[in-house]
């Protein structure tokens, strides 16, 4: 639905240049949530700005549901923007404007006659939970209120993507909880393919489908992120799972990575047990990723390296990720 | 010297005095108009041709659009930096030349006007600086025409701040128009220079000032509460 390949675009001149986006390649599939994380200055910001052609690239190709973006321009870009939704951390709602105008201005581009834009308006704000709020002016909203209504207004035109400028970052943890829900529901409902940018941690665990990280206008990796989590030296799976530095052991040290796998089974016993190490538990981390318990656990295994192998060769054989750390 | 005397005295400055309320409303009226209208544009202009800004690149040109805004921004300074006194004489020619006289209340439209646009225009431009760039952004977002952000976000997001210029506007359209009267633009001034000034009569003076602190005051409160209630921040 969204392919980015190749996107350069760099900000200032001379030695005071800056890449803000250094060679991105980047696929979302139709349908799917798709997370890309990275620190403040990292380059998320023009790269979603790039997808609706709020920014355009240096070079590159920027294409969405079939269009070429990059090359659109006036009138079309126009037509295409109206297919790509996007909610933003500050929410930019007219303060002028009532709930119910606000969401009305999305229909008043697309043209809509003042019945169709009044029942729009009406049929999208239940959607998003505000039935009653149709009369209210912004500043009467909560944070959690007024993103819905840039949900709303998102989506009052009926586009197939939706992209989130870190849509929850100004949000307290719960109301995030309540907004991420709200658009994994709209995500499924409607069929959104929705590309998301956070500094968060938990927006990832909470909805993401797949996901990207970026550092300094660069994607380090990419993927669904059950299979990031499954991947050695995954910094989504470091993040995720913070386990911290590691410690100074003598013996080898790994860490195994449950998925999708009921995490009451006794592994670690069976390790000591079978294989006669005396393993030491250094850490553990348990999150809900996608609503399944996933877990990642850091053991020392102390023992020459016949025996460490001869234990991970066994973890591994039992369907479990196993990274073998030192 | 007026006769204080007369039995007419009273009804004569009443008549007076509301013949130049007429013409000062008269010409303070139209000024407002063009005021509102060359401001509000001149104001836009100002702040979207700006770098970065929505008009950045008029008709595709870079070069022109900052043309355009440096010709604004030395045309209001000059507009603002010479005094009205001077401005109105400065300005007899071209009043001669745009209604054919530069004596009477049409002819003080131009003056007032030419000194009110640039007045109102940098308060415009105060003004829609004051809306959030990211709402332009939204309604980009949402396939807005430069138009419809214009009018429905910039202009819009800055009625109650456009409200207070405009009541301020008036306030020194008001006191311009008082200074024409004095050089023949006819209205209060006229009526406080020819009556209260040169045939010393304080009930003239005192009328015309009581008027214009009333006018002053009135329009003042009519802006403060129209930002009040049009502002809903």
């Amino acid at each position: 639905m969204i392919s980015v390949s190749r996107v350069v675009k760099s900000y200032g001149s001379g030695s005071a240049q800056v890449r803000a986006l250094d060679d991105v390649t980047l696929t979302v599939q139709r349908g799917e949530i798709f997370g890309v994380v990275g620190q403040s200055g990292a380059g998320k910001s023009t790269l979603i700005r790039t997808i609706n052609s709020l920014e355009q690239p240096d070079s590159g190709s920027v294409h969405v549901a079939g269009r070429d973006m990059t090359s659109l321009a006036g009138a079309e870009l126009r037509q295409a923007r109206h297919d790509i939704g996007m909610i933003f951390q500050h929410f930019n709602l007219l303060s002028s404007r009532t709930v119910r105008a606000n969401v009305e201005l999305s229909l008043e581009i697309t043209g809509a006659g003042r019945s169709e834009r009044r029942r729009r308006a009406l049929e999208i704000l239940e959607l998003v939970g505000l039935q009653g709020k149709a009369a209210a002016y912004p500043a009467q909203l909560s944070g959690g209120q007024k993103q819905r209504v840039g949900i709303a207004r998102a989506l009052a035109s009926n586009p197939k993507v939706l992209l989130s400028d870190e849509a929850t970052s100004a949000l307290d943890p719960e109301t995030t909880r309540q907004i991420l829900d709200l658009i994994r529901q709209l995500s499924k409902d409607l069929g959104l393919t929705v590309l998301l940018i956070t500094h968060e941690m938990d927006v990832v665990k909470r909805i993401c489908d797949s996901a990207a990280v970026m550092s300094q206008g660069r994607i380090l990796e990419q993927g669904p992120v059950e299979k990031l989590l499954t991947t050695e030296k995954s910094l989504l799976g470091q993040a995720l799972f913070p386990l911290g530095e590691i410690p100074e052991t003598s013996g080898a040290v790994v860490e195994i990575t449950f998925t999708g796998i009921p995490t009451d089974r006794p592994v670690i016993a069976q390790l000591a047990r079978e294989h006669g190490l005396d393993v030491g538990i250094l850490g553990a981390a348990v999150e809900t990723i996608h609503g399944r318990q996933t877990g990642r656990t850091r053991l020392e295994l102390p023992g020459d390296e016949g025996t460490v192998a001869a234990a991970v060769a066994d973890l591994r054989s039992q369907g479990l990720f196993v990274e073998v750390i030192k | 010297m007026i006769d204080r005397n007369d039995p007419y005295f009273w009804a004569d400055l009443l008549d007076t005095i509301l013949k130049g309320a007429g013409e000062t409303s008269y010409t303070v009226g139209v000024s407002l108009l063009l005021t509102i209208v060359f401001g509000l544009a001149v104001g836009v202009l100002l702040v979207t041709t700006e770098a970065g800004g929505l008009l950045a690149k008029p008709f595709g040109s870079r070069l022109l659009g900052i043309a355009l805004n440096r010709v604004l921004d030395v045309l209001v300074n000059m507009g603002r930096s010479i005094p009205f006194i001077i401005l109105m004489i400065l300005l007899i020619p071209f009043t001669r030349l745009l209604v054919g006289s530069f004596i009477g209340p049409t002819a003080a439209i131009v003056p007032l006007t030419i000194a009110g646009v640039p007045f109102f225009a940098r308060l415009v431009e105060i003004g829609i600086r004051e809306v959030p760039k990211g709402l332009v952004e939204a309604a980009q977002s949402l396939g807005a025409t430069r138009w419809t952000i214009l009018t429905k976000v910039l202009v819009a997001e800055a009625v109650p701040a456009l409200a207070l210029g405009l009541s301020t506007t008036v306030v020194g359209l008001i006191g311009y128009s008082a200074m024409v009267g004095a050089v023949g633009g006819g209205g209060l001034g006229d009526v406080a220079f020819r009556y209260g000034y040169q045939r010393y009569s304080p009930e003239y003076m005192f009328g015309v000032v009581i008027l214009l602190v009333l006018l002053v005051q009135l329009f003042q409160s009519l802006g403060n509460f129209a930002a009040r209630r049009l502002s809903h921040r």
